[in-house]
């Protein structure tokens, strides 16, 4: 069914033809409207039998899940930013136990400063936790990515984060072709659990493990997320059989034909860096982009495939690893070693700033012609920073940083001293 | 032939003995169809009441649920000492998570059950006192307050014991741990700190919440049976001694235990929908020197010179008790 409806609405509907038997919510911005909706659909007895807890924290939410997860219910639940790293050690022990829950991650950045705008700063925080992670480039993404995410989980008994930009996906109210529940029925069996808490044939779950076998069971986690490189593939191929349209997998590639520059990114500035690039293809310029679908576990394989021919990468991550620069180049720079080509980290989009084609168009250009600074900061304000580096040299009691620097750019309606 | 009619202070011993009772009355643990929820051959230390209270809640557990029950365990001595790899005690379904988190698990487990309409399924959660009054607090109050279908049991041995004896929210005045030492002019935990978690538990009104004691295995037994039979959330907190923390001999566990119920510092009550409607009378009133004077953790109030100050502040505690839950006469 085709219909116009906000992203957080449209996965609040998707999930419900996911047959969750169990969701814990925590509210934090801009994930709530996801969780508002489904809550709704709960107490119209629209999920069946589906439990909906409101939970007193994002790691009660996620421990919830937890327990549900080893009851055998298929379970979900979605956070953002905060919301993600207080659950965060949670998130380690759900798939440390190997527990198949699927959670939205309204991508959103993490403070202090506090700030409720898209990048990628919490999940890229707990990207080594061992979930898989898939993004989302639009709303019809988002909501077959869903579907996925579940029997991927299910097939791997592992956890899988399903990350879409916050407010530039799940507020955006975009046209999207919803499926009904009978057509994901026959794509989403019923969930089988390959450990479960039961009176009649009891195990422990969650035993202490020492050094005589924790490395194995790490292991085993990795080994499962290698099986993921496969698994992803097959099943984004019989979803497209099945509905008809592409939608996920581990990367794919926007004009390539060709190319001599590739973009990489994650997430809504696909659309955004498909633009420049057509734009450039106009000029005559051969760049392509690819878009990483799946980030954890990292598509090393077919990224190089991809970048077979290409001299020259750049890497456009909302995300900053202070006092290194890049996270996700890192892993592209892994992806080609042995192969001498320049790797360019563009950070860009932090805490909500937009990426305009204009500056993407200039710096692209500018990486051209060997002038990129490395990591290259898209559109920073460098006269701020100087001035603020020179006050602080000069007075030792300088003050928080952040209000002095919304002063100085006169963005604050008040003066808070 | 003329009988005598005997009770049980007069053997001797304030325990309820098995032996003297009718088949009916006897404990759980003492039937030959108990379930060794937690089976021999883990790792407690010796005279551990943390086990010997875990034993009796969960077999008393068990049979009052018809042996339909799902444990969720809080990181701590008893996950630890029953656990490790490829070894396990538990002849239940049992689940360990994290520190923090065991109410908050149990309440998912809760939620599953329900969405599958397995309604004849219990759930237990337990901790110790740091994964309940400290760490675990907030998921603890959550499952509170939405009077989630679980029964929670702490084993409160006064401090985090796993670690190595540091001072948690349930540690009493003047105790010393390793983190309250009696040092310089420092007496051990400062007096006026920490929290009474069953009489929190009984504030949010949910319909049981309860203390019991390895001291009367009986009463423990009969509380997790009533529990069992309550729907929504229930508390029961458990006062199990530590020999290694506390500083006593293992072989004075249940002494120790009797003397704390029995010197008025640990209460024994049943509360529901947060008023007290039953407590346990003392039969014997005894002076809190008896109890702090075998364990080396009040060592330092008991000299010479001894602390009369602090004794007398002890002293208080339980007399204030004696009177807040009617434990004399």
């Amino acid at each position: 069914m085709n219909v116009q409806m906000e992203g957080s609405q449209a996965v609040a509907e998707i999930l419900a033809c996911c047959r969750p038997e169990v969701i814990a919510a925590y509210p934090i911005s801009p994930q709530t409207h996801i969780v508002e909706r489904l809550s709704a659909k709960v107490a119209r007895g629209e999920i069946g039998r589906c439990q909906f807890v409101n939970v007193e924290s994002e790691f009660a939410a996620l421990s919830v899940l937890i327990g549900a997860s080893a009851s055998g219910a298929r379970t979900y639940t979605a956070t953002s930013s905060q919301g993600l790293l207080f659950m965060a050690e949670a998130v380690y022990n759900a798939a440390g136990l190997g527990l198949p829950i699927v959670m939205t991650i309204a991508n959103r950045a993490v403070g202090a400063p506090i700030n409720i705008w898209n990048d990628h700063s919490d999940s890229m925080a707990l990207r080594d936790a061992g979930w898989i992670q898939l993004f989302a480039e639009h709303n019809q993404e988002a909501i077959d990515l869903h579907i996925q995410a579940f029997r991927l989980a299910e097939a791997l008994s592992c956890p899988v984060m399903v990350c879409m930009d916050g407010y530039v996906l799940t507020h955006a109210s975009e046209p999207v072709d919803l499926p009904d529940a009978a057509h994901v029925d026959a794509y989403l069996p019923p969930y089988q659990p390959v450990q479960l808490l039961d009176p009649n044939d009891p195990v422990s779950i969650g035993a202490m493990v020492g050094p005589d076998a924790f490395a194995e069971v790490k292991y085993l986690a990795h080994h499962q997320h290698l099986r993921a490189l496969d698994l992803i593939p097959e099943l984004t191929q019989a979803f497209e059989q099945h509905f008809h349209r592409q939608s996920g997998g581990l990367c794919s590639p926007y004009r390539m034909e060709g190319a001599d520059i590739a973009v990489i990114a994650m997430g809504s500035v696909i659309g955004t860096i498909k633009d420049v690039v057509d734009e450039l293809r106009r000029a005559s310029i051969p760049v392509g982009c690819i878009k990483i679908g799946c980030y954890r576990p990292f598509p090393m394989l077919q990224l190089r495939g991809l970048l077979e021919g290409v001299s020259r990468v750049i890497v456009v991550e909302k995300d900053l690893a202070v006092g290194v620069g890049g996270i996700v180049s890192a892993d592209v720079q892994r992806t080609l070693s042995g192969r001498q080509i320049p790797v360019h980290t563009v950070i860009a989009g932090l805490g909500g700033r937009s990426i305009s084609t204009s500056s993407l168009k200039q710096m692209i250009l500018e990486a051209r012609a060997e002038r990129l600074t490395e990591p290259y900061f898209l559109d920073l304000n460098k006269t701020v920073i100087e001035q603020e580096l020179a006050r602080r040299r000069d007075i030792r009691r300088a003050g928080p940083v952040a209000e002095h620097i919304l002063r100085t750019m006169n963005v604050m309606g008040t003066k808070v001293s | 032939m003329s009988t005598e009619r005997i009770k049980f202070y007069q053997t001797g011993t304030f325990t309820a003995g098995n032996r003297l009772l009718d088949e009916a009355t006897r404990t759980v643990q003492s039937r030959v169809d108990r379930t060794n929820s937690l089976n021999s051959g883990h790792r407690a230390c010796q005279g551990c009441g943390e086990a010997l209270g875990a034993r009796y809640a969960l077999d008393a557990a068990m049979r009052a649920s018809r042996n339909q029950l799902i444990a969720v365990n809080a990181t701590g001595c008893l996950e630890v000492f029953s656990s490790p790899y490829p070894e396990s005690s538990w002849q239940i379904p049992w689940m360990h998570s994290l520190f923090g988190n065991a109410p908050a698990v149990a309440s998912g487990v809760a939620a599953a059950l329900r969405a599958k309409g397995r309604d004849e399924v219990t759930v237990i959660a337990q901790g110790g006192d740091g994964a309940t009054v400290d760490i675990g607090f907030g998921c603890l109050s959550g499952m509170f307050e939405r009077n989630d279908d679980v029964l929670y049991f702490c084993y409160d041995n006064e401090a985090y014991m796993n670690t190595g004896i540091q001072r948690s929210g349930s540690t009493p005045p003047f105790a010393r741990t390793n983190t309250t030492q009696a040092v310089a002019d420092h007496p051990g935990n400062p007096v006026g700190t920490g929290k009474n978690v069953p009489r929190i538990a009984m504030a949010h009104g949910i319909p049981y919440v309860a203390t019991a004691s390895v001291a009367d295995l009986h009463d423990l037994e009969r509380k997790v049976t009533t529990a069992i039979g309550v729907q929504g959330a229930r508390y029961l907190h458990i006062h199990v001694p530590c020999p290694l923390g506390w500083g006593s001999d293992p072989a004075h566990t249940m002494k120790v235990a009797r003397l704390a119920v029995e010197s008025g510092l640990f209460p024994l009550f049943e509360a529901e929908c947060g008023t007290v409607v039953r407590s346990t009378p003392i039969r014997r009133k005894v002076p809190v020197e008896r109890y702090l004077e075998l364990q080396t953790r009040f060592k330092h109030l008991l000299g010479p010179p001894q602390d009369t100050n602090a004794i007398a502040a002890i002293q208080a505690i339980a007399d204030a008790n004696i009177v807040t839950y009617g434990l004399w006469g």
